[in-house]
């Protein structure tokens, strides 16, 4: 049994965010993190790991430079990484990227009694694309937003959250299950895993590698094989800014709830 | 016959899916439909809602009341609970039969799921989350006046465009991009809920609307997976997207949790609104996460959004910023939430929050 | 010559700041104020392998250089300096002197409990009346058979009250000075050992320091570590090592009260502007930039040259003292730019300031910093 985890190495949205003057993303400029949901999906592996003693699969896509966070998963404890790579990739909407996503794990293979997980969604793009288009692309059952997840011979149990409750749904193996944070709490790098994991396998596969999958095809991965195309890209106006009430004691509060008063709000 | 995503002079209409959980309607739905009819209009084509489920039949009046013209009925067992397997085959299969050329989804956990899975079945585009759709380019242009720094009248644009224009937040809310799907159809999209506006409903329409029911095939083999339980939160659901006041709380926080989230529950209670929350204060585990407000969470415009000890990064104010009136209260005169403010106060939420609390008491007392 | 970090110690010293950022520094405040040992804070440490990092893998470590060593207890003392120091004493002073004097059965024996075995690591050197002057020790082992018998105490024992395995150093010959030191590896449980007084400290609240007391305490023969008579030999080496640690734990110190005090004058407005904005302010950052990252050279240098196997006294020494004197001088600085606020418990550099003054003190004092210095070079 081995489980394959979707990783991808996303800015860091949550500190400062510069946008180039054309209105697009100034990426050199900003940290890069591997996305959170991905982690939540990666301590999902590794803890199963820790039961069933199953083999840990890492795969990203993304430029050569994403090897050093693969370095960090396998420091983590994953056992082997395969980066997908290559220009033909590049400018892929959420539909080319599933594609492509989708023929390297048919490289790695799928065996009867595999699992694959995600991260729901990456926090520079919030889709929540991939993995469901990814598991199609696969024809393998999906679970999406799963809050626990059980193993039980080929099949597992997962609770699926849905926004006024839960469902719990059961699943044969192979199949595609995205995490959310609430699933656990992703463990950090240990230090005798930081020495190891260098050592450990990481494959690339580029174009060549893939070319043969039916499913990779000039026409439908990279930008010009994308369905979605970006039509205008912008920064929304900043709101003017409003008032700056003197002090902060009693007097200012009742001056505010005046002014609501006043307005009718409250 | 025979299916073609690149054909795209077959596909004709505007589809809404219509979610219900236990023969409820979503209120994504209507606010959908309402979008829809918009969408209709300007290409001069139907709006048809889908709808799925088991004995759901009572339901397609009222999405006629929304502004649909006619309703996709498909009915089963198997379609009882919401399924991947068994939604999007019954989905797929219609689509590819009748070709309607925009499909649009709610962004609920149960549209994220099935939307994407669809797309790639279709082989089309979809966007995800959208918070706004045009179709005409004048309007567009409208939109983009007052909602961008763009340079709308010194760019070159062709009027005569009829593709669906998707524009969504990215990079939590640092950027917008509308995206189109110029060489598939249908044009797919998810929408976030509470954004879009549902209209009043309209008998007439709901009286008039068509019930078309589409040959499709459903076995209970198509199904890989099983749902064993679905359960309701036991605990009491959050309303933020439809509360008019919300008290959150963020990193300021810290230095006492517990002070801090009663703080905001009484101001929420005088107020008569609930308590959200940053990423911050979910991620901490210190409100659960229905009650994020933020690009990850949930886009919010009450009438008042008072914002204790949040220093309003972008993915925050993304979620926030058009409520009617916002007020901020922060130790750093700096902090960035009090760019969106219409009213800041700088000072410490352990001590301005309980004074806020009882001035606005006073102030309604004296009404 | 090549000043940049491995992978792997770059890596370690990610790994280290996230972990101190999400679960060190959350309760650091209250470690300190309620002077409790950060138990499952070390749990943890164990299992993500700081604790016995520079432990070969053979023997359940992670077989990590000197200098991640090094960056590890800099990151950690960042925000706690007293987790600093408890990992420092372990690895440095505990499983330091094992790895590099024990027998292959004292290894294959301790070095897994230290590691994978989650036992607590201490070193006992100080007494009442030999402090700085080792050779003074009134604390004794006799041969008796098949073992010793240790009697005598040690004092101001960093791990005291909660290691389970201690390196101790004891006559076995008081007739002749410091060449009659032995040194022991002594468990927690062996009959005669016990826990003495707990001290009260002006900082470094959660590190646990204790008196040991040995009445007839029975020490097994094999557990004699290096030599007779060479026990001497085996502290001065294992303090030198030590000492790297304590100039890394001065360091993150100093990084920690800066990085406080940068973030505090940026928003602290007076006179109309941030008090970051005034050139005295400013220049206090640029002294105190150089001197951590002249700090970092010294003592990375150190580390490096400790891993080459070459004697290292010397640059030890002076990373140590480089680097406590500008923790007390870069804290206190910190603490004046934060004013009247610096002095109150509710910001942290009044506790980087306490915790920092031990780092010219213990495991050799900034005098003997000096001696240990001069005397290489005179």
């Amino acid at each position: 049994m081995k489980i394959i985890v979707c990783v991808k190495q996303v800015p860091d949205t949550s500190g400062k965010v510069a946008v180039n003057p054309d209105g697009t993303l100034n990426r050199a400029s900003m940290q890069t993190i591997i996305n959170p949901d991905d982690m939540n999906a990666v301590e999902a592996a590794l803890s199963m790991k820790d039961e069933t003693g199953c083999e840990v699969v890492v795969v990203t896509m993304g430029p050569p430079p994403a090897e050093g966070m693969l370095r960090e998963l396998l420091a983590m404890g994953a056992d082997r990484a395969v980066l997908i790579s290559g220009r033909e990739f590049g400018g892929s909407d959420t539909y080319a990227t599933s594609q492509i996503l989708a023929a390297g794990i048919k490289k790695i293979g799928i065996d009867k009694d595999d699992i694959i997980f995600a991260g729901r969604q990456a926090i520079d793009g919030d889709t929540a694309q991939v993995g469901p288009q990814m598991a199609e692309k696969l024809g393998i059952p999906q679970i999406t937003y799963a809050a626990e997840i059980k193993k039980d011979g080929d099949s597992i149990t997962v609770k699926r959250m849905l926004e006024d409750g839960f469902m719990m749904i059961k699943m044969q193996t192979p199949c595609l299950v995205t995490c959310i944070k609430e699933l656990n709490s992703p463990r950090y790098m240990s230090i005798g895993g930081i020495m190891t994991a260098y050592e450990k396998p990481l494959e690339i596969f580029d174009y060549a590698a893939l070319k043969d999958d039916p499913l990779i095809d000039l026409d439908t991965i990279g930008l010009k094989g994308s369905p979605t195309n970006i039509f205008k890209s912008f920064t929304p106006p900043q709101k003017g800014a409003g008032v700056m009430l003197e002090g902060a004691d009693k007097n200012t509060c009742a001056k505010l709830a005046n002014i609501l008063a006043e307005k009718h709000v409250i | 016959m025979g299916y073609d995503s690149k054909k795209i002079e077959d596909f004709k209409n505007v589809w809404v899916f219509c979610e219900q959980r236990q023969g409820k309607l979503m209120n994504t739905d209507f606010e959908l439909l309402s979008e829809g009819r918009k969408l209709a209009n300007d290409l001069g084509v139907k709006l048809v809602g889908l709808l799925l489920g088991d004995k759901v039949e009572g339901l397609a009046k009222e999405l006629g009341s929304y502004g649909a013209d006619e309703v996709v009925l498909c009915e089963s067992e198997l379609l009882k609970d919401y399924t991947t397997d068994a939604y999007a085959k019954v989905i797929c299969d219609v689509v590819q039969d009748i070709k309607p050329e925009i499909l649009l989804f709610g962004a609920s956990n149960i549209g994220r799921d099935l939307a994407p899975r669809c797309a790639a079945r279709l082989h089309t585009g979809l966007c995800a989350d959208c918070t706004h759709l045009d179709i005409d380019v004048p309007q567009y242009k409208e939109f983009l006046r007052a909602n961008s720094t763009l340079d709308v009248d010194g760019t070159k644009w062709d009027e005569g465009d009829r593709n669906l224009k998707m524009t969504r937040p990215a990079f939590g809310g640092h950027l917008m991009a509308t995206i189109i799907c110029p060489r598939f159809r249908p044009a797919m999209a998810t929408v976030r809920p509470g954004v879009l506006k549902k209209a009043a409903p309209d008998q007439a329409k709901a009286d008039a609307v068509q019930i078309v029911r589409p040959n499709f095939s459903l076995e209970a083999s198509d199904l890989k997976t099983t749902v064993l339980a679905v359960e309701k939160a036991a605990k009491e659901l959050v309303d933020l997207i439809g509360a008019d006041f919300i008290v959150s709380v963020g990193r300021g926080i810290a230095a006492d949790v517990e002070k801090g989230k009663k703080i905001a529950e009484d101001l929420a209670n005088e107020l008569g609104g609930v308590v959200g929350g940053s990423r911050a204060a979910i991620d901490s585990g210190w409100l659960s996460a229905d009650r994020q407000v933020g690009q990850t969470g949930k886009t919010v415009h009450p009438k008042v959004y008072v914002a204790l000890g949040i220093s309003g990064a972008i993915q925050h104010k993304v979620g926030m910023q058009d409520s009617e009136c916002i007020i901020a209260v922060n130790k750093n005169s700096a902090a960035p939430i009090f760019e969106v403010a219409d009213y800041g106060i700088c000072g410490d939420l352990f001590t301005v929050g309980p004074m806020l609390t009882e001035a606005i008491k006073a102030a309604k007392a004296a009404k | 010559m090549d000043f940049n970090l491995t992978k792997q110690q770059e890596m370690v010293r990610k790994m280290v700041a996230d972990f101190t950022e999400n679960e060190i520094k959350p309760i650091a405040a209250d470690t300190d104020r309620n002077s409790e040992y950060p138990a499952d804070t070390i749990k943890q440490l164990f299992r993500y392998g700081v604790m016995g990092m520079i432990v070969p893998k053979e023997y359940g470590g992670a077989g990590a250089d000197d200098i991640c060593g090094a960056i590890a207890i800099e990151e950690l003392s960042k925000q706690c300096a007293s987790t600093g120091d408890i990992v420092a004493t372990h690895n440095g002073l505990c499983c330091g002197p094992i790895i590099q004097h024990g027998t292959e059965d004292q290894k294959k024996k301790y070095l897994p409990m230290l590691t994978t075995g989650c036992k607590v690591g201490a070193f006992a050197l100080t007494e009442p009346n030999a402090g700085s002057d080792a050779s003074k020790g009134t604390t004794t082992a006799v041969l008796d058979g098949d073992h010793y018998v240790m009697n005598g105490s040690k004092i101001f024992i960093t791990n005291g009250y909660v290691a389970d395995i201690f390196v101790v150093f004891a006559m076995t010959d008081p007739s002749k000075g410091t060449k009659g030191i032995s040194a022991f590896i002594v468990e927690k449980d062996f009959p005669g050992f016990a826990v003495g007084k707990h001290e009260e400290k002006m900082g470094l609240h959660g590190s646990p320091t204790a008196e040991i007391v040995f009445t007839d305490c029975i020490v097994p023969k094999e557990n004699l570590l290096g030599v007779e008579g060479k026990g001497f030999n085996i502290a001065m080496q294992t303090l030198d090592g030590g000492r790297i640690g304590i100039a890394a734990q001065a360091l993150g110190i100093s990084e920690g009260a800066m990085k406080e005090a940068m973030d505090f004058t940026k928003s602290r407005v007076q006179f109309g502007k941030p008090i970051s904005k005034f050139q005295n302010t400013q220049f206090k950052f640029a002294d105190m930039e150089v001197a951590i990252n002249a700090g970092k050279l010294l003592t990375y240098s150190a580390a490096a040259k400790k891993g080459t196997g070459a004697r290292f006294t010397k640059e030890a020494a002076m990373a140590k003292l480089f680097c406590s004197e500008n923790a007390m001088k870069i804290t206190t600085e910190a603490v004046q730019m934060f004013g009247g606020y610096g002095y109150t418990k509710d910001y942290p550099v009044e506790r980087m300031m306490r915790d920092a003054k031990i780092t010219e003190i213990y495991e050799g004092t900034s005098e003997i910093q000096r001696i240990v210095i001069s005397s290489n070079i005179l």
